[in-house]
């Protein structure tokens, strides 16, 4: 009696665990594709977190709805399993290895940042498990010799040397004065070799070279210096906190500059926090509602803006456009590997040559998105104090005129 | 290293002034850290987070389309009540204890704080803007953002009306006589325990003041206490306990000290320069009493 109901029990326990664990996550179950991804919910990346989270969701309803992947004559949906990582790469890599060996996924899309994503990356490649992501630019991501990461997005050395480009193109092809002020986190570093880069190709001259702390609220010194250098570009690189307090102090300070380029701009909402103060600003972007790249699930541009502000309730900022492109590159490589064998969809993911609403994707050998410039938009605001970004570069794209250079404080 | 601030004059002044008006700021903030830690003898680690959720009472009213400079008044309004729950739910239960325990607690508390503030308002970087203008000196080479005059205006204003509080008041004159001796006040009809909470109600509300005052300066950001904490941290430990004299020249030394860094060092270094003034002071501090101690042996 009692070891019968020792071993009853014992089936049951086994089979409800085998049952949670094949019947619910496997990576394709019954007509569902399932992906892993861990997200910052909470945490200091939390709304960035949630950006990604809502362009994840919105292609996958996109996508589902519209008749989903198409392998070997069968039709799966797409379905993701979310886990908060807490914004924090150890919790990250856990959560990987949690959603790979535990929960069975064997497809993952990125979380949010360049740090996570190099939490998560060793990883998913132990495991060979491919990962489409959206939010991690860091150069060196791509030169680890990763073969089952792939990013839709620009590396981040190409942020802002299209600024020192277009600040010589304007200087009749002369080199310029740069002065330089970037955070000393992966991403804003690699951001500051690809203006190096570019301030050598050019023959420009680098006059200041300020790194900014991880709890900068204040860079009056860096910017008495550069009142005192008056160099031609200013380029400023610290997430939106560096955005935020370099527009602050260089309104406060009267600071006079006639080329100001940031990143992060979108992220901090520079126009709507700081109003007619963030005019001229330059800021480098993945994506803009503007670009005319067209795809079948999206359209374009502006109707992904349209669609999603009306699902979400807000203007989509480039994070989200660029996560909604992942799910279609995880679509159009299923299809073309016509398969679910992982080494099959990461050479389908290698091979991917298409354009999405977002911009052109092919991969290099790193995995980093080739085909895909980066946009520098301009603040330009209305009589009104009404601030809109504006495409001013790659002339291409261009929907407004670069307006250069920088009228003084006192012309303002 | 870069010594560009010798070689222009008017860099050194433009230090200067940012220095001592930012220092201000810093003593508002440390010496409501000097008035709980001699009162109740609790180095507050949660101080810096009071400061950020003050900021973030003043933010919200801009949001709300009113005037952040109002924050300086309705903040420590409502810092204060925060500060009264926070004494009433956590602090009167370590007061007696030793200081290792309060430490733990308030660090407890600061952490609860942080997180309980990205939850609330999210983990964008956000300011409120003032208008304020600048003040252009010496031929425009010295520009000071009217915003930070305003700052160091107003905390001098609060700390002169407390410092007469002090002075004057039923209150203050209990709160003093329980800083010199709890047991000896509570023997002559003090109410120690509603002197406690007051002190740590007032010390929220400076809090709350500093905090609408830096939304207005700088940025604010539910991770950013920290440093407040270890900039008061480090004014009390050179000017002492309840000498405010000492704690606004302490505050203005460091102020300049950290500009100072902040041109020859660099900005990354500004606040690892704090830190390494701190470990400095605290080391020649035990020097100092060590060799008193010798003496008087």
């Amino acid at each position: 009696m009692k070891i019968s109901k020792i071993i009853l029990s014992f089936i049951s326990a086994v089979a409800i665990l085998l049952s949670t664990s094949v019947v619910s996550f496997a990576k394709v179950v019954g007509d569902k594709i399932v992906l892993g991804a861990a997200i910052s919910l909470t945490g200091k990346y939390s709304s960035n977190g949630v950006h990604t989270q809502n362009g994840y969701n919105m292609a996958v309803d996109r996508i589902n709805s519209m008749g989903g992947v198409k392998v070997g004559g069968k039709t799966y949906k797409f379905e993701i399993i979310y886990y908060d990582d807490e914004s924090n790469p150890k919790r990250a890599a856990q959560l990987a290895e949690r959603l790979i060996s535990q929960d069975g996924v064997e497809f993952m899309l990125g979380p949010y940042s360049s740090g996570l994503t190099k939490a998560i990356a060793p990883v998913t490649e132990k495991y060979g498990v491919p990962m489409v992501e959206a939010n991690g630019a860091s150069r060196s991501l791509f030169t680890k010799g990763y073969k089952y990461l792939f990013a839709v997005l620009a590396p981040a050395n190409l942020y802002l040397d299209v600024a020192i480009d277009l600040a010589v193109e304007k200087n009749n092809g002369k080199g310029v004065t740069v002065a330089m002020a970037f955070e000393q986190d992966a991403f804003s570093q690699d951001v500051r070799l690809g203006v190096l880069d570019a301030i050598k190709r050019t023959g420009s001259k680098k006059v200041i070279d300020d790194k900014l702390p991880k709890e900068l609220n204040d860079m009056a010194a860096t910017l008495v210096k550069v009142k005192q250098m008056k160099p031609d570009v200013l380029v400023v690189s610290g997430h939106t906190k560096g955005a935020l307090t370099a527009i602050r102090q260089i309104s406060e300070m009267k600071v006079d500059v006639p080329m100001l380029a940031m990143t992060h701009c979108d992220a901090a909402k520079l126009s709507k926090q700081h109003g007619k103060n963030s005019q001229y600003a330059l800021c480098a972007s993945q994506w803009h509602k503007t670009l005319t790249y067209k795809d079948d699930f999206f359209k374009d541009g502006m109707t992904y803006d349209a669609d999603f502000t009306k699902e979400f309730g807000y203007a989509p900022p480039y994070q989200a456009a660029e996560s909604s492109a992942a799910l279609l590159v995880f679509k159009d490589a299923f299809e073309r590997a016509n398969s679910f064998d992982q080494k099959k969809v990461r050479d389908a993911l290698a091979a991917t040559n298409m354009q999405t609403f977002y911009g052109n994707i092919k991969f290099a050998e790193g995995g980093q998105n080739v085909d895909k410039p980066m946009v520098l938009f301009q603040v330009m605001c209305d009589d009104g104090g009404k601030c809109e970004n504006k495409v001013v570069a790659p002339t291409k794209w261009a929907s407004a005129k670069l307006i250069h250079p920088i009228p003084s404080w006192s012309e303002r | 290293m870069d010594f560009m601030v010798f070689q222009y004059p008017m860099i050194s002044v433009q230090a200067c002034l940012d220095g001592i008006l930012l220092g201000i700021l810093f003593a508002l903030i440390a010496y409501g850290m000097a008035l709980q830690w001699g009162v109740m003898n609790i180095i507050n680690i949660a101080q810096g987070d009071l400061v950020i959720l003050g900021g973030y009472i003043a933010y919200f009213m801009y949001l709300y389309g009113i005037h952040p400079a109002w924050g300086v008044i309705v903040s420590p309004i409502i810092m204060f009540f925060v500060g009264i729950a926070i004494y009433k739910l956590v602090i009167n239960k370590v007061v007696d204890r030793d200081l290792f325990i309060s430490i733990l607690a308030t660090f407890g508390i600061s952490i609860l704080f942080m997180q309980l503030m990205n939850f609330a308002f999210g983990a964008d970087v956000v300011l409120a803007n003032s208008d304020y203008g600048t003040t252009m000196l010496f031929n425009s080479n010295v520009v000071l953002p009217n915003s930070k005059i305003f700052s160091a205006f107003i905390s001098i204003l609060f700390a002169i009306c407390l410092v007469i509080y002090m002075k004057k008041s039923k209150l203050g004159r209990a709160i003093r006589a329980t800083a010199q001796n709890a047991r000896a006040a509570k023997i002559l009809g003090v109410d120690t325990e509603k002197v406690y909470a007051a002190t740590f109600g007032i010390n929220a509300a400076l809090c709350g003041v500093a905090g609408a005052l830096i939304s207005i300066t700088f940025t604010i950001h539910p991770y950013m206490g920290l440093p407040y904490t270890i900039r008061s941290f480090m004014i009390v430990i050179v000017a002492g306990l309840g000498n405010l004299p000492g704690v606004a020249m302490s505050g203005m030394g460091l102020g300049v000290f950290e500009e100072f860094a902040d041109y020859i060092l660099g900005t990354e270094f500004r606040i690892g320069s704090v830190f390494l003034l701190l470990v400095l002071i605290l080391v020649y501090r035990r020097f100092k009493l060590s060799r008193k101690r010798e003496y008087l042996k």
